[in-house]
């Protein structure tokens, strides 16, 4: 037939400017989504092609000649090579989408281009989101859907003109009339429990708690202020003090490094011995960390589920945390651990690397004299040591050599967490007392308005675990000693004057309140995995929905989405027409008088011959009759007044006397 | 092929006459309602779907939640896209179809009055190999020309129309056939070249083109008179403008066209031959008159006249 021919040439018309302009915008919001992991030079040299493209069609429609599209794309595959390595994986794959994407643009003439750039448009902002999955970033990529499918609206052909921001507003409209489907499918699309293929690559996330500590390595972490997890307590919180979440607990230093090793028994321990008499229970929503580490309050009793908990109560998950991870715990807050110590035990707790830090070992053996057998007094020595001893808490301490706890002890004096934990645990070892250094997590920010705890990766801490016979191992946290606010009010407020400027009382406020947003958008949308969907109709009694069950659900909640649907595309808006239903009343109260009118009888022939049938109102109905005619077809459109007017008299008729 | 393709039409509307029920004529206007509006995924609309599978099927191994957030709005913005389609014909009327002039042979234009109670934009009518894209206003009518072919003179029933769309996003096309019960009238086409009309001896005189120059009298200026009929100089004595009044001629040809002059040839040559005469007498703008078989007009002139013989010609047996 013609039209399939006609419908085929359709798609290879060229494509109008309002159409390419929106093109262009969506392609550069996808390159500005992109931006922020694509190399700076490619995103300049992408931003800078996209420009010139539109600048070029605006002068003269057309395509871009071939000798040139081609080398440009040969320049970007080389490009990406060069900084990648190769070409797949998540970061060249995007690289290339959208580098190609942006070359699309420039053979774009015709609908079927701008069609196909359009999907692939769609396609990349999607894969924005596998770089960053947060609130604002979902938003700008949804935002970035209305320019795209306002440039396929505006590939159609025949439509009254518009401005280029009301253009955009049938899109956002269409958007928000299908969100709620598109909420309805995102809670019910059943999430598959082990991904189809290839392990998800992890994200370049934040640096977070590592399993080895040396001086200066938290220094990037205590000025990161993004989340690192969030607790919520069963009843009351902890006081402040006593905030301490434990996640490495680290036996080996090799004169500059602390280390972690969770192999540090050759089979499967039992963890310590623990004496509680209180516990509290808590939940933790922890950001992705890619190791295995849970931080929990203080010791816990239990390992929560799919973890293990290790001989020394630290929590290890049975793999990495690759995405938020919620879990539950019960802890121990006052407590003895190990309240007997295993020889091997206090070997590795007592262990230093040789010809270190002779200066600490002479102070040491100093102290032991002086005290003798009292291992609190030592402690407590040395903590008097870095209260009144002239030490700093800093930020940015001055950098320290071989014997990095001789240097800090007697010679810089300054310092932050990891610095004092060190140097205490090393005086400890040296005095004979074993002792080990823990990190983890203190302090936080208790949200009122949320009820729970957000702690930061700048609340990352290191303290110390000494054992005292008959007490076990001992929290003595020796920043403490120098700056108590640390422990009471957490690391930004210990630095004090080395605190930026934004970081006011209010901008900080702001900032919790926000968190908040945060929080409910990485538990409820982010977090919402295969196991929260199982228990989603847990409040309607059913406690565990399968596969089936969800299928079920969402072609019974599509279905009732398509009747609401239907409903309004169905709608049809009565015309309004006064007139005619004053004389449909009128007809009606006359019908019930016995005259009745004819199929095909005009409205002046059915009234003159009520006039005749009703002689008692003959003048009433003349004057319905000409005023009814001269309303119809005096004026194009009659006035609402008249309409109204006619309309009373209708209303007031009344049909008198009996016909006969 | 098209041949094959539409031979297979035709099969399929004898045999399956309730999918084709809509395709009978049917008297105007044509009100376009659910039960003949058709909706299916264009080709765009298929490879659309299979990306939102594919991004579907990804966000789903990642376990990204917000990209499979994404894609379940993107997906059901393109569902409804489909109900916006639906609507964009639903409740469209056709309400009558004018059709203009043209010989056997040239493309005839058709106008038709489309009114709708809401805007609508991107509706496109095929007809006959053409097709074009309009938008209507809300409670407006909008007129679409169209050209539609001819092949010979004589009623020519009109084929039948889609009326489609594709609005908003080109994903889904909602269509609807529509077959006006009405034709158009086809004029013959004149012959290329033959003799002149005879013309009676006493005319000879007259055949000189007369311009109807003779002055006959001033008269009161009215809107629509040319300005080069004004009399600047009369006017200039009185306080609102003349105008010269001109007589027309008598002295203009009268042609007499008689279908029984031209009794050597056959039907259609005849008819050729006599459109071809009343196409010269019109560029000539003498009064004719014309003798058909059934059918006489009286001598006149002016487009109305041409148009009443042409009609006239067409429809000869």
């Amino acid at each position: 037939m013609n039209s399939s021919i006609a419908r085929r040439k359709a798609v290879e018309l060229p494509i109008d400017a309002r159409a390419f302009d929106l093109l262009g915008l969506t392609m550069a919001l996808v390159l500005g989504l992109h931006s922020p992991h694509l190399p700076w030079w490619l995103s300049l040299a992408l931003a800078l092609t996209l420009g010139w493209r539109w600048w070029q069609r605006r002068q003269q429609t057309g395509r871009v000649p071939r000798w040139l599209k081609l080398p440009l794309l040969a320049l970007l595959v080389l490009a990406v090579i060069v900084q990648y390595g190769n070409i797949f994986g998540r970061e060249p794959g995007s690289a290339l989408a959208v580098g190609l994407l942006i070359l699309k643009l420039l053979e774009t003439e015709t609908v079927r281009d701008a069609r196909v750039g359009i999907s692939f448009a769609c396609f990349a902002l999607m894969a924005a989101l596998l770089f960053d999955q947060g609130l604002i970033a979902t938003v700008v990529v949804a935002l970035g859907l209305l320019p795209a499918l306002a440039t396929l609206r505006a590939l159609e052909p025949g439509q009254a003109p518009t401005s280029l921001p009301r253009a955009l507003l049938p899109s956002l409209a269409l958007s928000a009339a299908a969100l709620p489907l598109a909420l309805l499918a995102f809670l019910l699309v059943p999430r598959l429990s082990s991904p189809l293929w290839g392990a998800p690559t992890p994200e370049q996330a934040r640096t977070g708690l590592s399993d080895s500590m040396s001086p200066g390595n938290f220094t990037e972490l205590l000025t990161d202020d993004h989340p690192a997890m969030r607790v919520s307590f069963d009843g009351a919180p902890p006081p402040a003090n006593l905030r301490y979440f434990r996640a490495y607990v680290m036996w080996n230093f090799d004169g500059r490094s602390w280390r972690y090793l969770d192999t540090r028994y050759a089979k499967p321990q039992e963890p310590a011995p623990l004496e509680a008499d209180s516990s509290i229970q808590y939940q933790i929503s922890l950001q992705p960390t890619r190791q295995r580490v849970l931080p929990t309050l203080d010791v816990p009793l239990q390992a929560p589920a799919q973890a293990i908990l290790q001989p020394d109560r630290e929590v290890l998950a049975d793999k990495p945390v690759n995405d938020q991870l919620s879990y539950s715990a019960r802890s121990a807050l006052h407590y003895r651990l190990q309240p007997t110590l295993d020889e091997r035990s206090r070997r590795l707790g007592l262990r230093l690397p040789a010809n270190f830090n002779p200066r600490t070992h002479a102070l040491a053996a100093q102290w032991r004299q002086r005290y003798g057998s009292d291992d609190a007094a030592i402690v407590q020595a040395a903590l008097t040591l870095f209260h009144d001893g002239g030490f700093r808490y800093t930020l940015a301490p001055a950098p320290l050599g071989r014997d990095s706890v001789d240097d800090f002890l007697f010679d810089t004096h300054e310092g932050f967490c990891e610095h004092y934990s060190s140097a205490f645990t090393v005086l400890m070892r040296a005095a004979g007392i074993p002792a080990r250094v823990v990190t983890g997590y203190q302090g936080g920010y208790w949200n009122k308005l949320g009820e729970y705890l957000l702690v930061r990766y700048s609340d990352a801490h290191a303290w110390s675990e000494v054992w005292l016979a008959g007490r076990g191992w001992v929290r003595v946290d020796p920043t403490g000693a120098v700056r108590p606010e640390r422990v009471s009010l957490g690391a930004a407020a210990a630095a004090g004057d080395q605190l930026s400027w934004y970081r006011n009382d209010w901008l900080q406020g702001l900032r919790n309140h926000w968190d908040i947003v945060n929080r409910w958008w990485d538990q409820g949308v982010i977090g919402f995995d295969a196991l929260r969907q199982r228990g989603l109709l847990t409040p309607f009694g059913i406690r565990d929905t399968d596969t089936a069950t969800l299928g079920v659900l969402l072609a019974i909640s599509s279905v009732l989405f398509i009747a609401i649907g239907l409903a309004w595309a169905l709608l049809r808006r009565r015309t309004r027409d006064p007139l005619r239903d004053a004389l449909r009343e009128l007809e009606r109260k006359l019908a019930r008088m016995g005259v009745v009118r004819r199929l095909a009888e005009g409205p002046q022939h059915y009234l003159s011959r009520a006039a005749r049938a009703l002689p008692d109102q003959r003048d009433e109905l003349a004057r319905l009759m000409s005023s009814y005619l001269e309303l119809r077809y005096a004026h194009d459109e009659p006035s609402p007044e008249s309409s109204r007017v006619f309309q009373r008299a209708v209303r007031d008729f009344r049909v008198a006397g009996v016909v006969k | 092929m098209r041949d094959q393709l539409q031979r297979i039409q035709r099969w399929a509307e004898r045999r399956l006459p309730a999918l084709t029920r809509y395709r009978r004529p049917e008297s105007l206007p044509i009100e376009l309602h659910r039960r003949r509006i058709y909706i299916v995924p264009s080709g765009f609309g298929i490879g659309f779907s299979v990306l939102l599978l594919v991004m579907l099927v990804g966000a789903l191994n990642y376990a990204n939640n917000a990209a499979l957030l994404l894609t379940c709005l993107l997906g059901a913005a393109s569902a409804a896209s489909m109900l916006v389609a639906f609507r964009s014909l639903d409740g469209l009327r056709l309400s009558h179809i004018r059709a203009g002039h043209a010989v056997a042979g040239q493309a005839i234009e058709l106008t038709l009055a489309l009114d709708s109670s809401r805007l609508r934009n991107a509706i496109r009518v095929d007809l006959g190999g053409s097709s074009i894209a309009f938008a209507i206003d809300a409670n407006t009518t909008a007129q679409v020309k169209l050209l539609l072919p001819t092949v010979q003179r004589g009623w020519q029933p009109l084929p039948r129309l889609r009326l489609w769309s594709s609005w908003p996003l080109g994903l889904f096309r909602a269509w609807s056939w529509l077959h006006p019960d009405q034709s158009v009238l086809v004029w013959p086409q004149p012959e290329v070249a033959g003799p002149s009309p005879h013309a009676p001896a006493d005319d000879a005189r007259h055949m000189r083109l007369h311009r109807g120059d003779e002055l006959a009298a001033l008269r009161d200026y009215r809107a629509g008179d040319p300005q080069r009929h004004i009399a600047w100089k009369a006017s200039a004595r009185h306080d609102h403008l003349l105008v010269k009044d001109f007589e027309q001629p008598q002295s203009r040809p009268q042609w007499q066209l008689d279908w029984r002059q031209l009794s050597a040839l056959d039907n259609e040559a005849r008819i050729a031959r006599l459109a071809r005469w009343l196409n010269e007498a019109q560029a000539q703008r003498c009064s004719y008159s014309l003798w058909l078989p059934g059918n006489e007009i009286a001598s006149s002139s002016g487009p109305l006249h041409y148009a009443r013989c042409m009609s006239a010609l067409a429809q000869l047996p």
